[in-house]
């Protein structure tokens, strides 16, 4: 369960103001999502709840299953289970997927006292889950996303996601760039996570991606801050009448 | 997991005030006088039983090291040397000579156990390691061990310390040493050539291939001694050799000085793949102590088809001078350069390579990643040319360099000479950052940061790291990083 209250947010070395009294709450097996204009802050708020350096939160609190992780890392965050999905995932050159995946899959259990998976297991999941993600085992030796698509970018954001099993997912526009097959198995990647103790957050600018994955609640974000809160419905009137209103009542 | 845990220790350990290896061996050890003039050369000699054209040999290149002066080109930086504040030789007393393994010094086997080196052939035997590696093992002057000589000598591989070689070889020492790094050519050769004092030769006749790696492993244990090793490797027509050099030192407030001299001879269609584990103590984080590594390294591709390979695995020492270099002589040789240099803390490095292409068709391949951290500064100096008769000699180089932090400095100095319009000579760098992003988008998934660096200074070096012979992951791995790749399948 992830509970924001009053955030507010500006960036650690220049005094701009990115998110002004944000308050958003996600319940376990809820599936909510976020839409917003560009610029709005989404990714800033994900950054944030995930413990990046380059924001400072001025006010209000973050919270994880009923505790504050202002004074977490974001190794110690990740490790309690919150994932993120990136807007933008990141290359690393020479590094082979599957040795990446490996060593996330380990640091994690580490951090939890269980035991490392030993190889041929942890294989065997892996390719499993890529599998169910349609994607290529060739594409495992290669270095992580050096060279991948956009959509195969986002499709090993899903992969790591069902190996980590997180307890919050944030998904930052993992249904840009996708084509309609690639939607499908991104949102079915999602689906198979929804769980009674499981709290997800998608952040997207498409009622196709919310055609797929049905969310419980719908947030729209302007200006650094959730101006309304509604269900499913919300998001077929965003998509007529687009963010004009939700703007003004901001500033 | 095993390995990225395995390689941020790694990374740790070269954190320069968390050097493994400082530890001091309590032996009692019999020195030269301190201080270098004519009796001291005459002293190291004798203490050889060197013949006398050895002797006079060293005495050449005495006196004219005193005409020598020290180069100062490089980008390094560190007080003048009082040459004569330095005790140039220092063996442990019970080891007067290269003995059988059940007569060394049982303080000397434990030593090289602490450092992760077997002597003994049973317990190399018994499965401690996967494949055999003989080894000769160098504690400061003398050499204290050789393994699975009579081995090698049914291969007709001669494997020994050069003292030895002396005695028991004089026409190929004769023939071959100085052949390729000349008693003249710089500062620290030609004093390396007076006062040099162990070190490993190596002959593979012809058409032999070495049954097993052959290494070299050096410590230096005594204080304000230099140590010159002097090592010699000869692969004849058609043979091919892998080698492999390590190097510790213990952990001591003073500098000391390290001047080797490698000379490696390919004859036609020969084949010698030399690669270094350096880690001499670095020195403390704020630059006190730690060895000054003045390396003369060279190879001479002398006959056709021949081919030399230098990989370097550089983590050490508070300064590093060094560049193995091929002379590519026969037509179709080949030279390579791999080489990882790390630095950290206030360590200097100053290295590179050189090809020179004098035969046709001579080709060369570079491949240098540096990585500084720390306050370090870490320069590639590199120099490739072609002789007028080089027709079609190719080389490509990739410099590629990492900065680790705001306070350290990478740089590129390349040097091209071609006097022979055939020659295609390639030359890419670049010079980049661990970013930020790439550390985050790791720690989001759980690692530490130093682990998320680990593993991004691990893709960063993995071309170079696969040149490694297998047989030495293990060392390599103690060093630096792993490509997970085998651990993960
Ligand atoms: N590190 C930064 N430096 C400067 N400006 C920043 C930084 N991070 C965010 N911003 C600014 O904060 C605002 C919010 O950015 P953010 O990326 O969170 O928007 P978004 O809602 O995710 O937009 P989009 O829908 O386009 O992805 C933008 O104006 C952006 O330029
Ligand atoms: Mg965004």
């Amino acid at each position: 369960m992830l509970e924001i209250r009053n955030l507010a947010v500006k960036l650690a070395d220049e005094d701009k103001q990115i998110i002004n009294g944000l308050s958003l709450t996600v319940k376990n097996g809820e599936v909510a999502a976020i839409m917003g204009p560009n610029g709005s802050g989404k990714s800033t708020l994900s950054y944030v709840v995930s413990g990046k350096e380059d924001y400072e939160v001025t006010g209000g609190d973050i919270l994880i299953d009923g505790e504050s992780v202002l004074e977490m890392d974001a190794t110690e965050r990740a490790n309690n289970g919150l994932f993120l999905a990136f807007q933008y995932p990141i290359e690393i050159p020479g590094v082979a997927t599957m040795t990446f995946l490996k060593a996330a899959l380990n640091a994690q259990a580490r951090a939890r006292g269980e035991k490392e998976l030993q190889t041929p297991e942890f294989m065997k999941r892996v390719r499993e889950a890529a599998k169910k993600l349609g994607i290529d085992q060739d594409m495992l030796k290669r270095p992580l996303n050096v060279g991948f698509s956009g959509g195969e970018k986002k499709r090993m954001e899903i992969l790591q996601m069902a190996l980590l099993q997180p307890k919050l997912a944030i998904l930052d526009e993992t249904d840009s760039g996708l084509d309609i097959d690639a939607l499908r198995i991104v949102a079915d990647g999602v689906n198979a996570l929804r769980a009674p103790d499981r709290a997800i957050l998608v952040i997207t600018h498409y009622q196709r991606l919310l055609d797929y994955i049905k969310p419980d609640t719908v947030h729209v974000m302007a200006r650094g801050r959730i101006v309304k809160t509604g269900g499913p419905e919300l998001a077929l009137e965003l998509e007529k009448h687009g963010y004009r209103d939700f703007v003004g009542e901001a500033a | 997991m095993a390995a990225v845990k395995e390689t941020v220790d790694r990374v740790k350990a070269i954190d320069v005030d968390a050097y493994k290896y400082g530890f001091v061996t309590e032996i009692e050890s019999e020195k030269a006088p301190k201080g270098l003039n004519e009796d001291i050369v005459r002293f190291i000699s004798g203490k050889k039983n060197e013949p006398e054209w050895m002797t006079q040999w060293r005495l050449d290149a005495y006196r004219r090291w005193l005409t020598m002066r020290e180069p100062k080109w490089a980008r390094v930086d560190y007080p003048p040397i009082d040459f004569q504040d330095l005790y140039y030789y220092s063996a442990p007393k019970s080891a007067p000579g290269p003995k059988s393994l059940d007569e060394v010094d049982p303080e000397l086997l434990r030593t090289y156990e602490k450092l992760g080196i077997p002597l003994r052939e049973q317990e190399i035997l018994a499965g401690v390691q996967t494949s055999k590696v003989a080894v000769d093992a160098v504690f400061d002057s003398v050499s204290v061990a050789t393994t699975f000589k009579e081995e090698l000598a049914r291969a007709g591989v001669i494997f020994c310390p050069i003292s030895e070689a002396i005695h028991a070889h004089p026409e190929l020492v004769r023939r071959y040493l100085g052949s390729v790094v000349p008693v003249t050519d710089n500062f620290y050769a030609t004093l390396n050539s007076a006062v040099f004092s162990d070190g490993s030769f190596v002959y593979i006749p012809p058409g032999v291939r070495c049954p097993m790696e052959l290494s070299t492993y050096f410590r230096i244990n005594e204080r304000n001694t230099g140590q010159f090793e002097r090592t010699l490797i000869i692969a004849d027509k058609g043979s091919y050799v892998s080698y492999l050099e390590g190097c510790t030192a213990p952990q001591r407030d003073e500098n000391q000085l390290h001047a080797a001299v490698v000379e490696l001879i390919a004859l036609d269609d020969a084949e010698i793949k030399y690669s270094t584990v350096q880690n001499w103590y670095p020195g403390d984080s704020e630059g006190r102590g730690g060895i000054y590594n003045f390396v003369t390294k060279r190879g001479d591709c002398r006959g056709p088809r021949s081919k030399i390979s230098w990989t370097q695995v550089e983590t050490g020492s508070a300064i590093t001078w060094k560049y193995p270099s091929c002379i590519l002589r026969g037509d179709e040789s080949r030279g390579e350069f791999y080489s990882i240099a790390i630095s950290n803390g206030r360590q200097q490095v100053d290295s590179g390579t050189k090809m020179i292409h004098l035969g046709r068709n001579t080709t060369s391949r570079i491949i240098s990643k540096g990585i500084s951290a720390g306050r370090s500064n870490n320069t590639y100096r590199g120099l490739v040319s072609a002789h007028r008769k080089a027709t079609n000699a190719r080389n490509f180089t990739n410099c590629d360099s990492l900065l680790i932090g705001h306070d350290c400095g990478a740089h590129t100095v390349p040097y091209i000479e071609s006097k022979n319009a055939t020659a295609v000579f390639e030359h890419e760098a670049t010079t980049s950052k661990i970013s930020e992003d790439q550390l985050f988008y790791c720690v989001q998934r759980g690692l530490s940061e130093e682990e998320a660096t680990a593993l991004i200074v691990n893709g960063f070096v993995r071309d170079v790291l696969q040149q490694l012979p297998m047989e030495f992951a293990v060392e390599a791995q103690k060093l630096i990083a792993i490509s997970l790749e085998g651990s993960v399948g």
